[in-house]
């Protein structure tokens, strides 16, 4: 099913009797080994260096052993861009998969112009990480934006929402959740799968709408909940644009918006700060693939397969 | 008495329940639709707005055009450096560029990964399927310094080649998905009929797997239509500006009360998306329903 799914398979069955077609595989991979060399495995070597020197672009990389990890530790902007980081991930993630999964429940349902409502719902997720959605955020969260606008004919007086540093993140937190449609779609593919025979099962035993979704749909849910929440919980980490536009580019105001991706472009590519820059990459990769790893950890006990 | 009303309140029952079942639909298409006006909202009225003049954005928050114009239009096209469509011209090149590269060495990673077997197979596939998963910015310092070296700063080579050396390993599982589903009876036919792998490959494979072309053309075109972060990193020089970079330097290069020509060109740049979403929809779907991908 899924590339999670896979990873998981990879163990064990050899398909017998093939001749091995050595140079042939090797030849057709030669791309994207060549990829994987030169723009992938070599620069996370060369990145790992780095983290360990002092490097501005001009002079030649000086090793500084731990030194970069232990001023992440001091530095009081890094804490702060992981405190924003993680509000971000924990709530923009669980809200939107919600709705995503509401919506799909209601979607496959029958709903009469169930494409429609998929295209529309899933539009969003195409235009989400474009700078004009950004722009667009920008100006509705504005003092003088759209929302205000709403607001002010139902006679609540807004305020700045993006420059008030209690909401900035919110409205970034908003943005995220607006383009459930791609967990939707999941959804959707993954409800197609349930067997129309349990529901029919349940129906003749009486249990009611409620006890269907929690008793069947959910539990045969969980696989793809699961893969939902890992792939949006990497992406939601990796945020950039529309914190960078709707900040612009400052991670304002008060830093209230400085995701760590953010910070870290900031010292890299802002300061010239390479050094320190791949350190805080290698740090974003830990976390990553910490939290992938306890999700994986976790799924043993919430995640059920029909099989 | 308790004889008439009972067959009364029976009745009155079954007519509610009868209502309900009738009402139903209508709750929910209620309820979806507006869902989907909330959601879209903000869209239209932006592009409502580039067609307003500029002191009515900030007073309407309706979309009904009483006079269109299109003077932000005109006026967002020359606000910078160069006129706009110097930047649709390089975004289209870089877009161009990725969907080639993407074509080629995506589907040549997968026809070996699906169809061939070799000593460590599954070892570099684990290791795509992982890379999937790795944050760019694990690689993008080494990366910006390489590229620098070599002088391509400012170029569209480091948003390109990359993309010729299959660096986007969703397209590559996408693919090796489609292709495990193409019978293999047809390669043995083509075999027997004195057909090498490698036309095997452009005779059978490549014909049979069109749809997945076309989810990876799509979405290629997509994201590196919206690509903002290396572009940002590699695009410095306006005259290499592509449309998001150039739209993001109008955010700081104009005051707020230019929202006119800023939504203009936001929505020129968002009529390629909504376009390949128009024509690509079904293999959008398909896409992400079968990888996840974004």
């Amino acid at each position: 099913m899924s590339a999670l799914g896979e990873l998981g398979s990879l163990r064990g069955k050899k398909p017998a009797g093939q001749k091995k077609d050595n140079l042939a595989g090797y030849l057709f991979l030669a791309p994207w080994l060549l990829g994987l060399f030169l723009i992938t495995i070599g620069p996370m070597v060369a990145s790992l260096y780095l983290s360990f020197t002092d490097y501005n672009l001009i002079q030649a990389p000086q090793w500084i052993g731990l030194e970069n990890f232990t001023r992440m530790l001091a530095d009081e902007r890094l804490h702060n861009s992981l405190k924003v980081t993680f509000t971000y991930v924990f709530v923009s993630v669980p809200l939107q998969l919600a709705i995503a999964l509401l919506l799909a429940v209601v979607l496959d349902r029958g709903v009469r112009g169930m494409a429609f409502y998929r295209s529309v719902f899933y539009l969003p997720s195409l235009l989400g990480s474009s700078v004009a959605i950004a722009i667009l955020w920008r100006q509705v969260f504005g003092t003088e934006g759209l929302l205000n606008q709403v607001l002010a004919l139902a006679g609540i007086e807004g305020k700045g929402w993006i420059s008030d540093p209690s909401t900035a993140l919110g409205t970034l937190v908003v943005l995220n959740v607006w383009t459930f449609g791609s967990p939707m779609v999941i959804f959707l593919a993954g409800l197609r799968q349930i067997p129309t025979m349990y529901y029919e099962a349940a129906s003749v035993d009486g249990a009611g709408v409620l006890a269907r979704f929690f008793r069947i749909t959910l539990p045969l849910l969980t696989p793809i909940i699961f893969f939902n929440l890992v792939l949006q919980i990497i992406h939601a980490f990796q945020s950039f644009t529309q914190a960078f536009v709707v900040s612009g580019g400052s991670g304002g105001p008060s830093d209230s918006t400085m995701f760590f991706t953010l910070y870290l472009y900031d010292r890299g590519f802002g300061n010239f700060d390479m050094g320190y820059a791949s350190a805080m990459a290698w740090f974003l990769l830990v976390i990553i693939g910490v939290f992938t790893a306890a999700n994986f950890f976790a799924s043993k006990y919430w995640v059920f397969y029909d099989d | 008495m308790t004889t008439e009303t009972l067959p009364r309140t029976v009745t009155a029952r079954r007519g509610a329940a009868v209502s309900w079942a009738r009402i139903r639909p209508l709750v929910i298409h209620v309820l979806l639709a507006g869902s989907a006006l909330v959601m879209l909202y903000p869209v239209i009225w932006m592009v409502v707005s580039s067609l307003r003049p500029g002191n009515e954005i900030f007073r309407d928050p309706g979309i009904l055009v009483k006079d269109l114009r299109i003077e932000n239009y005109r006026a967002g096209w020359n606000a910078l450096t160069e006129p706009f469509t110097r930047y649709l011209l390089n975004s289209a090149v870089v877009v161009l560029g990725s969907i080639l590269g993407n074509l080629v060495s995506c589907s040549m990673a997968a026809y070996a990964f699906a169809r061939l077997e070799f000593i460590g197979k599954k070892f570099w596939f684990a290791i795509m399927l992982l890379s999937i998963m790795l944050p760019i910015h694990v690689v993008i310092v080494p990366q910006y310094i390489l590229f620098s070296h070599a002088g391509w700063i400012n170029t569209v080579l480091p948003l390109i080649v990359p993309k010729l050396l299959a660096t986007d390993a969703f397209f590559v599982f996408l693919m090796v998905q489609f292709i495990r589903g193409i019978p293999r009876e047809l390669d043995e036919a083509a075999r027997i009929d004195g057909c090498g792998k490698a036309s095997i490959f452009l005779r059978i494979i490549l014909p049979l797997m069109v749809p997945a072309l076309a989810t990876t053309t799509i979405f290629t075109f997509i994201w590196t239509w919206n690509d903002f972060f290396s572009q940002l990193i590699y695009l410095t020089d306006p005259h290499m500006y592509t449309v998001p970079v150039a739209l993001r330097s109008f955010v700081d290069a104009t005051s707020e009360s230019s929202w006119g020509s800023m939504f203009a060109m936001s929505v020129v740049s968002l009529v390629p998306v909504f376009l390949a979403f128009l024509v690509g929809q079904r293999f959008l779907i398909k896409g992400i329903a079968t990888t996840g991908i974004k």
